[in-house]
């Protein structure tokens, strides 16, 4: 019997959110902090001929105002390629470029409005494939960027940022000779995060030199790091805190605020900082969603069983390369989707353009990948004459087969596509994906997609957990994890209560890490915090049950050996009605005779990945994450013949998620991705004139869904187990985006008879498609 | 003439059933001396544009956002955010209960918006008025599923009674309908 997981136990923290009594970064009191406010640039690709602060600085009531000759650092993860301020040049509009600090926001603004910049305007560059043209002008000349890790490949004297390869079998002579060829071009366009919570973050330095940094941010660890490294300071001086995060999506998972707010407190002596950006930069000037050029034939034989895939991406990384590289890298690695193509070939390249530089977002280029490739594999069952559902599960990866860098596949590994086909059918009522007409004009139709994914993180990724006891004998669980909504608290209190044999509510997950505190936890991000985190807190379990044996030994009198351990008690085995509550033990035992025995119990737990490797550079052959998920999404929508507008009726998801530890939190969080992706599918974008500005950075305009647009969401599980997790649960907190806008983008493809290549699904484009051929 | 206001006027606000003197620009918006200087966080700025609601709390009963209204228009009103509901309202249990919320961000817009509209509509109005009501604001997590289930069960909870702690169910509490609340 379980006591804790296969439960929809509700979320942790679930009564603070409904009270106000959560805090997130900016709920903290900031009496008495300065604030720091951006000047950011209004052309997309510009030289600086100058930036006069002097009246900015004169304002009463300023502190200090930086530009970017104050801070000579670059910065990135990957590719060190962009300074804090722009310096010499600005490669996107909302780039920041000065910085003040003033005693109140009304105050920096002011002072914003008085700094005079004066720019040489250059062309700017907005398409991969523009920037890829010969003699496109160099968005960052020879060696202005510093590599810092191995795997990056910049191609010097190009905009090509770095560049991945699959080369499996041999795609070029078996494709030729396939009897049904499909080839497509696709373009889909950057988006925002757009998290409620807007990025905020502060800063203070001590007398003594330490640095504390307060941050709604993904990655903690990060910002120790980079800070660390940027600025030649001790990383144990660096103390970084994230309270609760009102969402993140990656799009917080990149260090870009903290190094503002870390100059501005520098600026001005060490004082207390806020920066909070307003929500126009937290779209324009914050690291966006990427956008996908990508150019993709598939060969099949008669009866659609595929041969040979050649596949071209060119991902816009915008000015700036943050994890960018790796999102190519992520796409190479699932480029053949949950299918066996035995001759594959794969580019995928990063490339700079003038456009807000991209960062991972929810799916990490999964949901732009896919939407290419399901989107071919849907043209190529129409040419075959096949149901899509039947098509994908001949083609369905299994046993045999493997990835594009060469994994074997195994169910527990990568999980059973078959099964998800199955459980699809009954969930979305499938018909095989024909038009039903319902009125003169209306139509309805169903559109599938397949989707599959493993996580990029550093070969070396580290996580770790820290438990202690109250003396109640309740645990307290202390980690480096960061709860933006995903319920990774959650579910780790899940997993530390079930190997304790404990109720949830006698473990309390710490809210707040701090780096000072918590164990090291790489990033919250690429749904991998209930694996990495989640080994090491059943590590620490395991440590403090070995230490509760020997105190319960002890006490009762036996050898540790002979101690179990149920409900907060641990028992004598031989003698099952002798035990001691874990208040008496975990501090240590004292006897009736007053005798200490025994010691005060703290579990450790520790994990660092092991067994994923580097790809090779020529053939990507390699292995990258610790599992796959997959899974199959329907998306229904009722379609007006005339008027080119739909109706999303309804979308569904089946998938393997290893083991529904919690199915209600599951269940919501798969739908909120699947509502994600059906918001950015059919209405996200960011637009921008032919300068490169972007044209409505605020939500009045740029559209998300409201309560009333959204379609009946349906999620239904299938549970392979993966070996290597806690209790085998995968990765899925992502996924649910994954394959709606290729399921959509199938529906209304074949609602309208036309081909629709691009995002989002708006009635122009679709009328566009439908009346001019291709999109 | 109209009078030109410098600096910072004492203005007088009734907060959660309490009176507070604040001292407050008259460019400075109700969210922004709710937040910073009555410490009241739960409305929380997500736009300052009128956009996502995040922002909202009850002003003489209706939802109203606190990023466009002036602290000084708000004298003399009756203003309620989330904190004056203690863990009361049947719109609260109902939120927990129906996993409404993921980052909770938006959960304290929402859940002013959902308290309000249960002092309009005594009885569970029709979808479309739902809509109407919660359309003012946006969740970038859940797939608002939740929040209109969340509604139903508003409706369905028995009047507010005992001490806001005493209400509070055991965490381990699963889901009502077990697998699938929806
Ligand atoms: S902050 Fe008020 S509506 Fe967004
Ligand atoms: S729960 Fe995160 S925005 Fe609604």
């Amino acid at each position: 019997m379980t006591t804790a997981i296969d439960k929809s136990i509700q979320r942790r923290e679930a009564w603070d959110k409904v009270t106000g009594q959560a805090q997130y970064c900016d709920d903290l009191p900031a009496a008495g902090m300065l604030s720091a406010r951006l000047l950011t640039s209004t052309y997309a690709h510009a030289r600086l001929r100058s930036v006069d602060i002097a009246a900015a600085q004169a304002l009463p009531g300023v502190e200090c105002v930086l530009t970017g000759a104050d801070c000579p650092q670059l910065f990135g993860p990957l590719l060190q390629d962009r300074p804090a301020l722009a310096r010499d040049k600005v490669r996107y509009a909302g780039e920041p470029l000065a910085l003040v600090v003033a005693v109140d926001e009304p105050t920096a603004e002011q002072a914003l409005r008085l700094i005079e910049v004066d720019y040489e305007p250059l062309p700017p560059l907005l398409k991969p494939a523009q920037a890829l043209e010969r003699g496109a002008p160099l968005l960052h000349g020879q060696g202005s960027y510093k590599k810092v890790l191995e795997d990056i490949y910049p191609e010097p004297g190009t905009n090509i940022a770095s560049h991945y390869r699959i080369r499996k079998g041999d795609s070029q002579s078996v494709l030729q000779k396939c009897a049904v060829i499909v080839r497509q071009c696709f373009g889909l366009p950057p988006s925002g995060h757009l998290a409620m919570e807007i990025r905020t973050a502060r800063a203070e330095i001590t007398a003594q030199g330490q640095v504390l940094i307060t941050t709604s941010s993904q990655s903690p660890y990060s910002v120790r790091k980079q800070l660390a490294e940027a600025f030649l300071i001790p990383a144990g001086q660096i103390q970084v805190k994230t309270p609760l995060v009102g969402g993140g999506f990656g799009g917080k998972a990149a260090v870009c605020l903290e190094i503002l707010a870390y100059l501005a407190s520098r600026g001005v002596g060490g004082k207390k900082v806020r920066l909070t950006l307003p929500r126009e930069q937290d779209m324009a000037t914050a690291p966006c969603r990427l956008g996908l050029e990508a150019e993709i034939s598939i060969g099949a034989d008669q009866n659609g069983l595929i041969q040979a895939a050649e596949l071209n991406y060119y991902l816009d990384c915008g000015a700036y390369t943050d994890i960018a590289p790796y999102m190519a890298k992520a796409i190479a690695v699932d480029c053949s989707g949950p299918y066996q193509i035995a001759n594959l070939s794969c580019d995928a390249l990063c490339v700079y353009t003038n456009h807000t530089y991209a960062t991972s977002f929810r799916g990490f280029s999964h949901a732009e990948q896919t939407f290419c490739l399901e989107r071919t594999l849907d043209m190529l069952a129409q040419k075959c004459g096949d149901d899509p559902l039947q098509l994908r599960l001949k083609n369905a990866i299994g046993p045999g087969c493997t990835t594009p860098t060469q994994v074997a596949y195994s169910a527990g590994l990568i999980g059973d596509l078959p099964q998800c086909l199955e459980k699809i059918q009954p969930l979305s009522c499938w018909d095989g994906g024909g038009v039903t007409k319902i009125k003169p004009h209306t139509v309805r139709v169903k559109g599938l997609a397949c989707f599959w994914k493993t996580a990029n993180p550093p070969t070396d990724a580290i996580s770790g957990a820290v438990i202690t006891f109250n003396p109640d004998g309740s645990v307290n669980l202390n980690t480096g994890a960061v709860e933006m909504g995903s319920g990774c608290h959650t579910h780790l209190n899940q997993i530390l209560a079930e190997r304790l044999q404990l109720s949830p509510d006698q473990v309390h997950v710490v809210a707040a890490p701090d780096t000072q505190v918590a164990p090291e936890h790489w990033k919250t991000v690429a749904s991998l915090t209930v694996n990495m985190a989640g080994r090491a807190v059943l590590a620490a379990a395991d440590d403090a049950l070995s230490q509760l044996r020997v105190n319960a030994g002890l006490a009762l009198g036996c050898p540790d050996a002979e101690i179990e351990i149920a409900a907060g008690r641990a028992f004598s085995k031989k003698n099952p009605e002798r035990f001691i509550p874990f208040k008496d033990i975990v501090q240590g035992y004292k006897s009736p005779a007053g005798q200490s025995l025994g010691q005060p119990v703290i579990g450790r737990g520790s994990l660092m990945l092991k067994g994923l490797s580097l790809l090779d550079p020529y053939s990507g052959s390699g292995r990258t994450g610790p599992d796959w998920s997959l899974g199959a999404q329907v998306v229904e929508v009722e379609a007006d013949l005339r008027t080119y507008t739909y109706r999303i009726i309804s979308a569904s998801t089946a998938m393997d998620v290893g083991r529904a530890i919690n199915p209600e939190l599951m269940r919501a969080v798969i739908a909120g991705g699947m509502a994600m992706g059906v918001s950015l599918a059919s209405r996200e974008s960011f637009a921008y004139n032919s300068d490169g500005i972007p044209l409505k950075p605020n939500l009045r305009t740029y559209k998300l869904m409201h309560i009333g647009e959204e379609p009946d969401y349906r999620v239904d599980f299938v549970e392979t187990p993966e070996q290597g997790s806690p209790y085998g649960v995968r990765s899925y907190s992502e996924h649910g985006i994954i394959g709606m806008p290729a399921a959509l983008g199938n529906a209304l493809s074949r609602a309208f008879a036309c081909r629709l290549n691009t995002l989002p699904l708006n009635p122009e484009r679709i009328w566009r498609a439908a009346t001019e051929g291709d999109s | 003439m109209m009078k030109k206001y410098e600096g910072k006027t004492v203005i007088k606000l009734r907060v959660n059933g309490q009176d507070h003197e604040v001292a407050a620009r008259p460019a400075d918006i109700l969210l922004d001396v709710l937040r910073q200087q009555l410490g009241l966080t739960a409305a929380k700025p997500g736009c300052l544009n009128g956009d996502c609601g995040a922002c909202t709390v009850i002003v003489d009963g209706w939802p109203i956002k606190s990023c466009l209204m002036l602290a000084v228009e708000a004298e003399g009103h009756d203003i309620l955010t989330l904190e004056g509901l203690g863990g009361r309202a049947a719109a609260q249990k109902a939120f927990v209960a129906a996993n409404s919320f993921q980052c909770g961000y938006c959960t304290s817009g929402f859940l002013m918006v959902c308290h309000a509209l249960q002092n309009h509509y005594s009885e569970l109005p029709e979808e479309y008025v739902i809509e109407e009501w919660l359309q003012a604001n946006l969740c970038r997590c859940t797939s608002y599923q939740e929040l209109r289930r969340a509604v139903r069960l508003m409706y369905e909870q028995t009047p507010p009674s005992g001490s806001p702690r005493d209400s509070r169910p055991p965490a381990t509490n699963v889901f009502p309908a077990g697998k699938n609340p929806l």
